[in-house]
């Protein structure tokens, strides 16, 4: 199994490990889950994401023109160092991977999930591989820190990135080396997302725990995005699901929709015509968890979607859940049954986020 | 009251008289984090050792919670479905499940003591 530059630091701070992707990574640490979401929501949290693609594309304007028919979102109006959220499509409008790109100066960063990195990497190649540079890096790790209290800990140790705005990124240096540091995550809270080389990564994650942050593993990770109603990958979204029936239109540019890309035939449907099932927020009525694969029924006991996450939010305070519904129930407050070990159990479909945000003012608030 | 056995399944059980007080054992909550969500069984039904008599969940997954012995459910501890932290914080006291009016006393029997307990989760968890 492979393992993150950071492995070393983990076991100092008492991780209990998992295999996540073909990676062995920290599921939480001595505190635990639930503690561990609540430092984050209340001061700060650091999380080793480094197991995360870092794909870097080389070129310019050529090269936008070329990943406008990859990808469903307008790169020609974007800004250097803007990020945008979007997805690598298959032709049938399923999803191969979400993903948040960013514009550099001398053409592209795409962060991509641990589990797609290496497929995306040959579709990629495939589709502009001949004429551009592609590379996944392998000496890059990539760390975040979220919460509250990211910006003040982390404008000690690299002063001017509290300037940074929401899925805005920059160059900055630590140890006079370059890191690259986006204003982003994946948490429901302010928080910066920091590409950095995997010789310094170490004394840089000791330093923000020096400075008052502290570790969070992959199990609080989770309960914090579910809690910001943000969709997991292999989970939430899959080859047979669109952007557009994960209820994530806003991340598809308005300005695309009639263009050409893949998948837009059924995208540019469903934009117009609508979506047979869709991504809901799901709140039990009682405190039962319902996780993913529970099944949904009406009031009438026919089946009508799918859990495809769910667990118990720390914040709160209680279980949630999402998933896909026949889109005639999609409305906030209809009333459904949950299948949990074999009783049905009543819930109602509700907005996300769960959790109320608290995403710093400024620049392109996209994940509304 | 008795000493405290243990099951394969990482329940404890004490016994007063004819009655038995069952809860998970600290291995169980060590393994499963932070539970929060517990299920009893109900007061008055009759449960047959080893079958589930409850359930408890973690923020990572959900788990059974068998009976070591058999017998009548008289009594639950409803301040852990309020509370299931205190499963974590004190389970082989104000964590315990629920108690039992036992049917086969020789059913303890077939329980482990604490040492050959602890040797079982030792050899288990590795």
């Amino acid at each position: 199994m492979k393992k993150t530059p950071l492995y070393n630091l983990h076991q100092k701070y008492g991780a209990k490990f998992v295999e996540f992707a073909g990676y062995e990574m920290p599921i939480q640490y001595e505190t635990g889950i639930v503690k561990e979401h609540i430092t984050t929501r209340n001061t700060s949290g650091i999380f080793d994401v480094s197991h995360m693609g870092q794909l870097f594309l080389k070129g310019g304007d050529e090269l936008t023109n070329d990943l406008q028919k990859i990808f469903p979102i307008d790169l020609a109006k974007i800004s250097i160092n803007q990020s945008k959220y979007s997805f690598l499509m298959k032709e049938n409008g399923g999803i191969y991977d979400d993903l948040i790109i960013t514009k550099l100066k001398d053409g592209y960063m795409i962060i991509l999930n641990a589990a797609c990195k290496e497929t995306d990497l040959n579709i990629l190649k495939k589709k502009i591989g001949e004429k551009y540079q592609i590379n996944l890096s392998d000496n890059l790790s990539l760390i975040a820190i979220q919460g509250p209290k990211a910006k003040d800990v982390l404008e000690t140790i690299v002063p001017g990135v509290i300037k940074l705005k929401f899925m805005n990124g920059s160059q900055f240096k630590y140890n006079d080396l370059d890191i690259y540091i986006t204003r982003s995550g994946y948490t429901g809270e302010d928080g910066f997302e920091i590409s950095i080389n995997n010789k310094i990564v170490e004394s840089f994650v000791e330093k923000l725990v020096e400075n008052g942050s502290s570790m969070i593993g992959l199990g609080a990770r989770d309960t914090l995005r579910l809690e910001a109603g943000l969709c997991l990958y292999g989970h939430d979204l899959d080859e047979n699901t669109s952007p557009i029936e994960a209820n994530l239109k806003w991340a598809i540019s308005k300005n695309r929709i009639n263009d050409e890309f893949p998948g837009s035939e059924l995208i540019k449907k469903q934009y117009n015509e609508g979506v047979s099932k869709l991504r809901v927020g799901i709140k039990p009525d009682t405190k039962v968890i319902a996780r993913e694969s529970v099944k949904i029924f009406d009031e009438k006991n026919n089946e009508i979607g799918k859990v495809t996450s769910g667990t118990f939010g720390p914040s709160v305070n209680g279980p949630i859940a999402m998933g896909y519904i026949n889109n005639d129930f999609s409305k906030t407050n209809t009333k459904i049954f949950l299948e949990v070990r074999g009783k049905k159990v009543p819930a109602s479909i509700c907005e996300m986020p769960f959790y109320k945000k608290n995403y710093v003012k400024g620049g392109n608030n996209v994940r509304s | 009251m008795s000493e405290v056995k243990f099951s394969k399944e990482h329940e404890w059980i004490t016994v007063d008289g004819e009655v038995a007080t069952i809860g998970i054992t600290k291995h169980a909550t060590e393994l499963l984090g932070d539970i929060v969500f517990a299920e009893l069984p109900e007061k008055g039904s009759n449960v047959n050792k080893d079958a589930t008599a409850g359930v408890v969940e973690s923020t990572k997954a959900a788990s059974d919670v068998y009976t070591p012995i058999s017998g009548e459910v008289v009594d639950t501890n409803q301040s852990i479905v309020d509370d299931p932290s205190k499963i974590n914080s004190d389970p082989e006291g104000d964590g315990w499940f629920f108690k039992l009016k036992i049917k086969d006393p020789a059913e303890m029997n077939t329980l482990m003591n604490r040492d050959e307990y602890d040797k079982f989760a030792k050899e288990s968890a590795s």
